[in-house]
């Protein structure tokens, strides 16, 4: 007996940037949360119709730059005040303009490191599997095509209703997406 | 009245010439630059010129190896000139890796489109700049197993770095500005992963490929954090490329050694690195569209704009030998005034006459809009920029250096074969890597080119 495997979602292709945005708009419009969009570069106006407003990544970013140069600061001095004080050439043990560069430096260092990891972590990348790619046309996303998912976790989600309105949005196919 | 004011439109027309050649679709852009990767055959030129690279890198195998087994006394430096050959190639290149840096960050916080179709090369260039200037602190040490002792870490010795040096500041200046740009060049990397993933032929290259682009989808979620960290990295970027050259010249103007101890240093040192950066970018981006026929992507409204950014750091670069030669005089110091009559007049004043032709005289040409358009005059400008450049590290170390406090000390610097097997040796580094990344890596950043094509703008309604 073959059992039907479990949906992920129906997945509806697009031609252009301006019809999957408006038929995004349509879409949350419509009532449906647990929606993606798919596009081969980035759009503003697709996050904004799916209604994904605001990251948490510059607040990541900014307590990452803060820590960084907190941490970096702090090292020199217990290094060179604290640990193994060392007179050079009568400076104080405690030269604070001699440990900016080196502050900035981490500063930067720690805020870049966390831009690129807390973004990678938002996104929970590196992940080798996720079920669009199961969708035979969506190789296409990454060069010329653009699509719209409605996920079936989405709690007004009914196949048949859903297919029903994605055919109403001018999409060139719609398809089922399986898990 | 036909002829109304011909040299107006002359100029308009030169402004419309566009960032991309009109026709391109989404597609076309994606299939010509990752066909450039994709594509079995490799051209018979990409051999020739590996070949030659690689050979040079084999020098600079041979020179390592011969300093390690021998000491650094294999080097012509010697007191009183005791920094020479290594730190002038370390500045060359560091400065070289500049310019990336300032098209990939700096001219995206400005907005400026044009860069979108160099960014990706020039950040390479970066990196491998970075990694040819780093060779030289570390192997100039002496004992180069031993170059973890820069790094604070916990140790036996129970003892630190020493953080009030600019020498200490530099470390820590160029491994960040080292980790950063890679950072910064993977993250741009990470959506053409996906393409080439996608577009791949091969099970292995799908693999390769795949694993690099770490399951990169393009959903608009990503999209927006990902736009999100890469304007932010440009904006960390854009102070800490300031910071690299500015904490470098403090290695020098820190000392007290005439013609180093001067303010304007740091800004001096900057200009300098951009422009020798621009110089490097067209050295190389004229042939490599010329061979691979990028010129849909790199127009020569790209190579007229890098020729107006090096011509405007090349005049802040002659400011700045306007000034060391004022500061020689008017610090009505003895050993100030010295030294720059001993440049200008003395055992390397050709080198600090020709220094003057190759960075002020020849960058003046640019004023001409016809040698603006013209690549091949672009390309033979930045030739002689670039070796300016390299003479004005030289000028800066051995001239100041050579005549000590003392003329009991004063001595002569020549660079023995060691010092250019070396400095050869980190030019075929630089090429074989450059070779490697342009066959295996997407030289232009394939998803920031449609997002200039006018159809990528989302049309909306007004009604």
């Amino acid at each position: 007996m073959e059992t039907k495997p479990p949906l992920y979602g129906l997945m509806a292709e697009f031609d252009n940037p301006t019809e999957l945005v408006e038929a995004a708009r349509k879409t949350y419009d419509a009532g449906y949360r647990r929606i993606n969009g798919y596009s081969p570069f980035p759009i503003p106006e697709l996050w904004e119709a799916i209604g994904f407003h605001k990251t948490r990544l510059p607040i990541i970013v900014l307590i990452g730059g803060i820590l960084g140069g907190l941490g970096g600061y702090f090292m020199m001095y217990y290094m060179e005040v604290m640990d193994y004080p060392i007179n050079v050439g009568g400076r104080p043990f405690h030269s604070w303009p001699a440990f900016i560069p080196i502050t900035f430096e981490t500063t930067v260092l720690c805020a870049a490191l966390a831009a690129v990891f807390g973004m990678l972590a938002l996104n929970k990348l590196p992940q080798p599997y996720h079920p669009v790619f199961n969708a035979e046309r969506f190789a296409l996303a990454t060069r010329d095509r653009f699509f719209l998912v409605i996920e079936a976790r989405d709690p007004k989600f009914e196949h048949d209703k859903v297919l029903e309105f994605m055919n109403t949005l001018n999409a060139k196919e719609v398809i089922d997406v399986e898990v | 009245m036909p002829e109304v004011d011909p040299p107006h439109d002359e100029v308009r027309e030169h402004e419309t010439v566009p960032v991309i050649e009109p026709g391109h679709t989404f597609a076309s852009v994606t299939d010509k630059i990752s066909s450039l990767v994709l594509k079995r055959r490799t051209p018979l030129g990409w051999f020739i010129g590996f070949g030659l690279s690689f050979m040079l890198l084999q020098l600079f195998f041979l020179a390592v190896t011969h300093l390690v087994f021998n000491g650094v006394g294999v080097f012509g430096t010697n007191q009183p000139v005791g920094w020479a050959m290594p730190i002038i190639n370390f500045v060359w290149w560091i400065g070289i890796g500049h310019a990336g840096t300032l098209i990939s960050a700096i001219l995206l916080l400005l907005r400026q489109e044009w860069r979108t179709s160099i960014n990706r090369f020039a950040e390479a260039m970066t990196l491998f700049a970075v990694a040819c200037a780093g060779m030289y602190p570390v192997f100039h040490l002496g004992r180069p197993w031993l170059a973890y002792w820069l790094f604070p870490y916990p140790n036996t010795m129970g003892i630190w770095p020493q953080f009030r040096s600019p020498l200490m500041w530099d470390v820590f200046a160029v491994s960040t500005y080292a980790t950063v740009s890679a950072l910064f060049w993977f993250i741009g990397l990470i959506p053409d992963f996906a393409t080439l993933r996608d577009r791949a032929k091969s099970r292995g290259w799908q693999i390769v490929y795949g694993l690099l682009a770490m399951g990169w989808r393009g959903s608009a979620r990503h999209w927006h954090r990902y736009e999100t960290a890469y304007l932010l990295l440009a904006g960390l970027a854009t102070p800490l490329v300031l910071s690299v050259h500015t904490i470098v010249s403090f290695d020098f103007a820190v000392a007290q050694i005439p013609g180093w101890h001067a303010t304007i240093f740091p800004p001096y040192f900057v200009a300098g690195a951009i422009y020798a950066g621009f110089a490097m970018v067209l050295v190389l981006t004229i042939p490599l569209r010329k061979f691979y026929g990028l010129e849909d992507f790199i127009t020569d409204r790209h190579l007229k704009n890098m020729a107006k950014v090096m011509l405007a750091t090349g005049l802040i670069v002659g400011y700045g030998y306007i000034m060391e030669a004022f500061f020689g005089w008017y610090s009505a110091n003895q050993f100030e005034g010295y030294m720059i009559k001993n440049r200008m007049t003395g055992p390397y004043a050709p080198y600090y006459w020709a220094l003057i032709f190759c960075n002020i005289i020849t960058p003046q040409f640019l004023w001409i809009k016809r040698i603006q358009n013209s690549a091949l005059m672009l390309f033979i400008i930045a030739i002689i920029v670039s070796i300016g450049m390299w003479l004005e590290r030289f000028v800066i170390v051995v001239t100041s250096l050579h005549r000590d406090f003392l003329p009991s000390s004063w001595g002569m610097y020549t660079p023995t074969v060691w010092d250019w097997s070396m400095f050869v040796g980190t030019i075929g580094l630089f090429l074989t890597l450059l070779f490697l990344f342009i066959r295996f890596l997407p030289i232009i950043s394939i998803f920031e080119m449609r997002t200039i094509l006018p159809q990528a703008e989302v049309e909306e309604e007004t009604a």
